[in-house]
């Protein structure tokens, strides 16, 4: 993983830079030792790291202002961080950007009930949203596996997900407004308690930007009330194509499940071997179907999905028949990472979506993959929305494995994207996926996109070394060439 | 009059970019047409028709998306969509008659363009939350895309949402890639009968507050609306637990069935309550749902004649004005103020539209970055040249 070449120049001012940021932001707030800034050396991909310049932790808004308009008029770049929990690298540092955490940005502004809404500073963490309201009986509907610690101005970055959200949308479609921060200073607000942008969706673009637009410093959420009664559906297959095939089926007959998960065989012994929810070890493919809503509603809709999945071959239906029993089909599911992780070194993490029509193809080409790159591979994805999760293990101590599982990886992404998929559905792209934007992206696409960046960043310098697999520099992206006597009148209907 | 270039393929659509950058002529872009009296006047040396680019490529309904190219009718959409039971979940509202025109008209990408949304915007979202993917021309002549077809997809710049809404000034699309979402069963709506603004707006927020699901929240001059979607015994269940939810409320409720549910909610997706005033101006304004009534409040004190209803549980008036060379542009914003939210003009003679700000000013840091935005895709401004003002 190549990160851009660090500025001697700037490097070479870090002791004027980090004077200038005391006088912005006092006492502790200004990390620069080694020891200080070490928590900050990475995110959660933890196989990537570099320590940043300096570390600096404002407390309100308008230190946030004057840090930025200090690094646009000094050409230093800056990385924004919330809690770290990136598996993409979205946050990780770089040695020639300050630093920018918003950790202490950790105050609920408002609760709104009447408007169903809540005003948050970005270091509230998602599942702080959900449980500063829970008795009202609302809650916060996107949950990423690391909503106990993810910060909600990181999941405005990375347009965060979670399981729910073929039924409930990801960050983007939960958001009502944000404060933000450009690179000049200049505070803006987009959005706000009302629905839909007076102009042009700025918040639907800031939304999944992975900081490289603006830093968020208030965010507007949507708020939902809880639905009375949630079910779960356990349904073991034969086949993958019969789990494949019954997903397919539900929605199809009309259904949205609250969430829809599949594993297979391997990730089923794993999670079965680790928490010991009750799984089928003979499923080839294992869905766990969550209804929710009214009782009347869950009882009626778990009844159809289990005729369903019999019409498809399930060789075990069953329901959930109170919420301890739900929650254990759960376990095994939302322990399936670790479960994985008791029987490997290593495993890496991968994140793409593909048309769910693909899946069990995608499914066929991935052992075929894991046979070639001689490492094995687990599968848990929400089958919903088809988004997969394929876990490669290896061992990273091993310099060839840890090679082999980056070319498999590369592979499986190639895969999703030839199949009409896309590299990530909800990680990020970061510097993880940032060299395989060529798959996905002609340079037109790309440069259309870094313009955009240009209008928000024109010097580059925020998140510096992300997303983008080459930088232009926009001036040169902003050049228009017209040709006055080329194709004059071309060859299409008019009248 | 002004000639009009009507693209048949992609390529084409390319060519005739490249050729009006070449030549410095400006496009009016357009799909039908049926909503080109909405937003600034504006001058153009050229029509953009879309409508030789038509035509759905690919329905999946099990993959619960649709894949359109630009020109398609939004009739033709929703007949093969009812097909299969299956709708376009953000209800796009039909602007024709409001605006004087037939009912019917218009282009699935034209309501995209709009970001435009009926009742069920509360629940299900606006055009931005249901556009996947599309692939289109920006004015430097380049074909590009952006999103895809699938649900979850956070990879590069999400560029559907900023083209949702951007009424045609930044890229001309050639195709797009749809999220659709089962039918209900059943639609009801309950109906409480005799409460002002105020109490039926609060009525309206209690029960989004309840765990009922309401899928449209519209209160009308003495009638406050509820829409109930699912299920049968799902639809039954929750009416009975609204009902006693509101039944300490100083109000007689009925109900209406799934066939008279249909009609009123297209009624007030399509703003028929205003239609008899032909001559007035409408205004929609999006604000905080308790808001409304404080705003409406404000306008109604200068301008009693005022006529309006609110929807989305009241966080959007439409408002009729009688006619007036202004329309009363800085009454209806000044309610607004710190209130928060933003007023658009969508009906007004052109002489009006050309004098005040169709869509609501922005402070000037915004309104900077705004530009900025648009010189991205469009340096050369080609596209709906002054459109939104």
């Amino acid at each position: 993983m190549q990160m851009p070449p660090l500025d001697p120049a700037i490097l070479a001012r870090r002791g004027e830079i980090v004077a200038a940021l005391r006088t912005i932001v006092p006492g502790e707030g200004v990390i620069d030792d080694l020891e200080g800034m070490r928590p900050y050396e990475c995110d959660a991909l933890s196989a990537y790291r570099q320590m940043p310049l300096v570390v600096v932790l404002p407390e309100t808004v308008a230190q946030v202002s004057t840090i930025l308009r200090y690094c646009q008029d000094n050409k230093v770049k800056v990385v924004p961080r919330g809690a770290g929990t990136s598996l993409s690298g979205g946050s990780m540092p770089v040695g020639d950007a300050i630093l920018l955490g918003l950790g202490k940005f950790n105050r609920m502004l408002e609760i709104d009930y009447a408007n169903r809404c809540a005003r948050v500073q970005p270091g509230v963490t998602n599942l702080g949203i959900s449980k500063a309201v829970e008795h009202e009986g609302f809650y916060y509907a996107p949950d990423p596996s690391s909503q106990i610690a993810c910060s909600i101005g990181g999941n405005v970055a990375e347009n965060s997900g979670g399981v729910h959200c073929l039924k409930y949308g990801l960050t983007t479609n939960n958001l009502l407004g944000i404060e933000m921060v450009l690179m000049t200073g200049e505070v803006v607000r987009l959005g706000g308690k009302h629905l839909d942008s007076e102009g042009y969706d700025l918040l639907g673009v800031m939304t999944g930007s992975e900081g490289l637009l603006g830093v968020v410093t208030e965010v507007t959420v949507r708020l939902l009330r809880k639905p009375t009664t949630a079910r779960a559906v356990l349904l073991g297959f034969p086949t993958e194509a019969g789990a494949a095939d019954c997903v397919a089926a539900v929605i199809a007959s009309g259904i949205i499940p609250g969430g829809m998960e599949m594993m297979d065989k391997e990730a089923v012994k794993c999670a079965e071997a680790y928490v010991g929810a009750g799984y089928p070890l003979d499923a080839e493919g294992l869905l766990i179907v969550e209804l929710d809503g009214p009782s009347v509603e869950v009882d009626h809709l778990v009844d159809r999905v289990a005729e369903i999945a019999r019409g498809r071959g399930a060789t075990t239906v069953r329901v959930s028949n109170d919420e301890q029993e739900r929650v254990l089909f759960w376990a095994g599911r939302k322990a399936a990472f670790p479960a994985v992780g008791q029987i490997t070194p290593d495993y890496m993490c991968l994140d793409g979506s593909v048309p769910r029509g693909r899946l069990v193809e995608v499914l066929a080409e991935m052992r075929e993959m894991s046979k070639k790159h001689r490492l094995r591979v687990v599968n848990v994805f929400h089958a919903g929305d088809g988004n997969l999760h394929p876990l490669i293990l290896f061992d990273a101590n091993d310099a060839d494995e840890l090679h082999r599982a980056e070319e498999f990886g590369a592979d499986i992404l190639r895969l999703c994207v030839r199949v009409g998929g896309v590299l990530t559905g909800e990680h990020g792209v970061g510097i993880e996926k940032r060299d395989l934007m060529g798959v996905q992206f002609t340079e037109i696409d790309l440069d259309q996109q870094m313009r955009l960046k240009c209008a928000f960043d024109p010097d580059h310098l925020l998140n510096p070394g992300k997303v983008f697999p080459q930088l232009r520099r926009c001036a040169e992206l902003g050049r228009v060439v017209v040709h006055h006597n080329k194709m004059p009148f071309p060859d299409i209907p008019r009248f | 009059m002004t000639s009009t270039i009507k693209p048949r393929s992609r390529e084409e659509l390319r060519q005739a970019v490249e050729w009006a950058l070449n030549e410095g002529t400006t496009l009016d872009v357009r799909g039908q047409g049926s909503k080109v009296v909405l937003g600034k006047p504006m001058v153009c040396d050229q029509v953009l028709d879309l409508s030789g680019l038509s035509g759905v490529v690919d329905y999946a309904p099990e993959e619960l998306v649709v894949t359109l190219r630009a020109g398609t009718p939004i009739s033709e959409v929703e007949a093969l969509l009812a097909q299969r039971n299956q709708m376009l979940a953000f209800e796009p509202p039909d602007f024709g008659p409001l605006l004087g025109r037939e009912a019917g008209q218009g282009t699935l990408v034209g309501a995209v363009m709009g970001n435009l949304a009926g009742p069920r915007r509360l629940s299900a979202g606006a055009a931005r939350d249901h556009l996947l993917g599309f692939s289109g021309v920006n004015g430097r002549g380049e074909s590009f895309k952006s999103g895809g077809k699938v649900m979850k997809n956070v990879t590069g710049y999400d560029l559907s949402k900023l083209l949702a809404g951007s009424w045609g000034t930044l890229a001309v699309l050639d195709q797009v890639s749809v999220k659709v979402l089962p039918a209900p069963d059943q639609t009801r709506t309950l109906l409480l009968l005799g409460l002002d603004d105020a109490a039926g707006v609060r009525a309206m927020c209690a029960a989004l507050g309840s765990p009922h699901d309401i899928s449209g929240a519209a209160h009308l001059p003495g009638k406050t609306a509820l829409r109930i979607e699912g299920v049968a015994p799902s639809v039954e269940a929750r009416l009975k637990a609204l009902r006693e939810l509101l039944i300490d409320w100083d109000t007689s409720m009925e109900e209406l069935s799934t066939l008279e549910s249909r009609a009123f909610w297209r009624e007030v997706r399509d703003v028929a309550p205003l239609r008899s005033a032909s001559d007035a101006v409408v205004w929609k304004i999006s604000c905080p749902p308790t808001e409304g009534p404080v705003i409406m409040a404000r306008i109604k004190a200068l301008r009693p004649s005022a006529e309006a209803f609110y929807d989305w549980s009241g966080g959007l008036i439409w408002l009729a004005l009688p006619p007036g060379a202004d329309a009363d542009h800085a009454i209806v914003r000044g309610a607004i103020g710190e209130r928060g939210g933003h007023a658009t003009l969508i009906r007004a003679p052109e002489a009006v539209r050309a004098a005040v700000p169709v869509f609501q000013p922005q402070p000037a840091a915004l309104a900077a970055l705004v530009s900025r935005v648009k010189e991205s895709f469009d340096p050369k401004s080609l596209f709906n040249p002054g459109r939104m003002g």
